[in-house]
């Protein structure tokens, strides 16, 4: 999958450039963007390190044992297949959890870590396991709780009342979620069969 | 409102108190813990940065060649059909593929339209309720190491649809 939206990008991409004109800004962006990944991926060394850091020693004292048992239920009702005791169950608590607070420099780490030990659960090791499938659709879904960033932006671009929409996304992001939880449900079922 | 932003301030510092404060109180070797998760969040990153450049360079070729907004253009009478107004479908279509090209388009609207207004506020709940689906789905099953990817896209994209069908709903009222 990943092969054709990639082949896509670029092919389009540079057609298109073809045909508007643009390809001069196409050749420049294609150099500028490996500049970008690599400054993205320096700035993430550091955040990621340190995240992934206090995680472990969020983890060595316990905390994220009793925070995973805190939202056992979440976690089975999405993933029934996992074993119990496995250290995934951990690192799928932790992403969901720093997420929903948006620490989302947090979420990510921890996200990568699940999808790693979920690859060692699957038997099939080209294809997605169902639980790969749950954990990204309720990833992408992004439940948050106060979206810290477009709060920021409002109040800099001078809104009379920057929070009145939390609410409303609460209520937004929790419907979006609730759909991408039923569809994962539902798509397991179906997979079974 | 300021307490909302003072607590998200407090959130990164409070969570990393609370971690190396109940480390000293239960006797954990917290700076050895630290160094040791600090590695594997290291090999994370590392192992990431060819996808990243991968995606980025078929993204930017994207952008700059002007593929986004036909892309756009051709979504728009669909979109309009669900009461959706045209000057965001750009934006819901560049928020699918990159959060820093989606966050310059939020700002171009706010500075046109003003938060407040409609768009502006139509504009905040779109943003809280989605997410990057192409680039967390290539650089999380980079990190799974795996190809076929089954019904992860369609599910991501039926929430997405369901967050700014709801969006739309929702900012009508607050007209």
């Amino acid at each position: 999958m990943l092969n054709y939206i990639w082949g896509f990008l670029i092919i389009v991409g540079i057609v298109v450039g073809v045909c508007t004109g643009n390809i001069a800004n196409v050749s420049d962006a294609a150099l500028n963007s490996t500049k970008e990944a690599v400054t993205l991926c320096i700035t993430m060394l550091g955040i990621m390190a340190l995240w992934t850091g206090i995680m472990q020693v969020a983890r060595a004292t316990g905390i994220i044992a009793s925070l995973t048992r805190g939202i056992r239920p979440v976690i089975r009702l999405l993933f029934p297949d996992l074993p119990k005791e496995h250290i995934v169950n951990e690192y799928i608590a932790s992403n969901m959890i720093a997420n929903i607070l948006g620490l989302g420099w947090a979420a990510t780490p921890m996200g990568l870590m699940a999808m790693k030990e979920l690859a060692t659960l699957n038997d099939n090791k080209e294809r997605a396991s169902c639980d790969m499938c749950t954990f990204l659709i309720i990833n992408i879904s992004s439940l948050q709780l106060i979206p810290v960033n477009i709060i920021a932006y409002r109040s800099q671009y001078g809104s009379v009342k920057p929070t009145e929409i939390l609410g409303v996304a609460i209520v937004a992001t929790l419907f979006s979620t609730i759909v991408g939880v039923i569809f994962s449900i539902v798509a397991r079922k179906r997979g079974r069969q | 409102m300021t307490f909302l932003l003072y607590l998200s301030d407090y959130m990164i510092p409070f969570v990393i108190f609370y971690v190396v404060g109940y480390g000293i109180l239960t006797k954990t070797a917290i700076f050895d813990e630290f160094v040791k998760g600090a590695k594997d969040g290291f090999k994370v990153v590392v192992d990431i940065l060819p996808t990243l450049i991968g995606l980025m360079v078929g993204i930017g070729i994207m952008r700059a060649s002007g593929a986004f907004d036909i892309l756009s253009n051709l979504l728009k009478p669909l979109m309009v059909l669900l009461q959706f107004p045209a000057e965001l479908v750009p934006l819901v279509i560049v928020k699918m593929f990159s959060s820093s090209a989606a966050t310059s388009l939020v700002i171009d609207i706010f500075k046109q339209y003003g938060p407040d207004s409609y768009l502006g506020t139509l504009t905040s709940i779109l943003m809280s309720c989605t997410e990057t689906i192409f680039y967390t789905m290539a650089v999380y099953f980079m990190a799974a190491k795996v190809k076929k990817t089954r019904y992860t896209l369609l599910g991501a994209l039926v929430a997405t649809l369901s967050g700014v069908v709801i969006s739309t709903f929702l900012a009508s009222f607050m007209r």
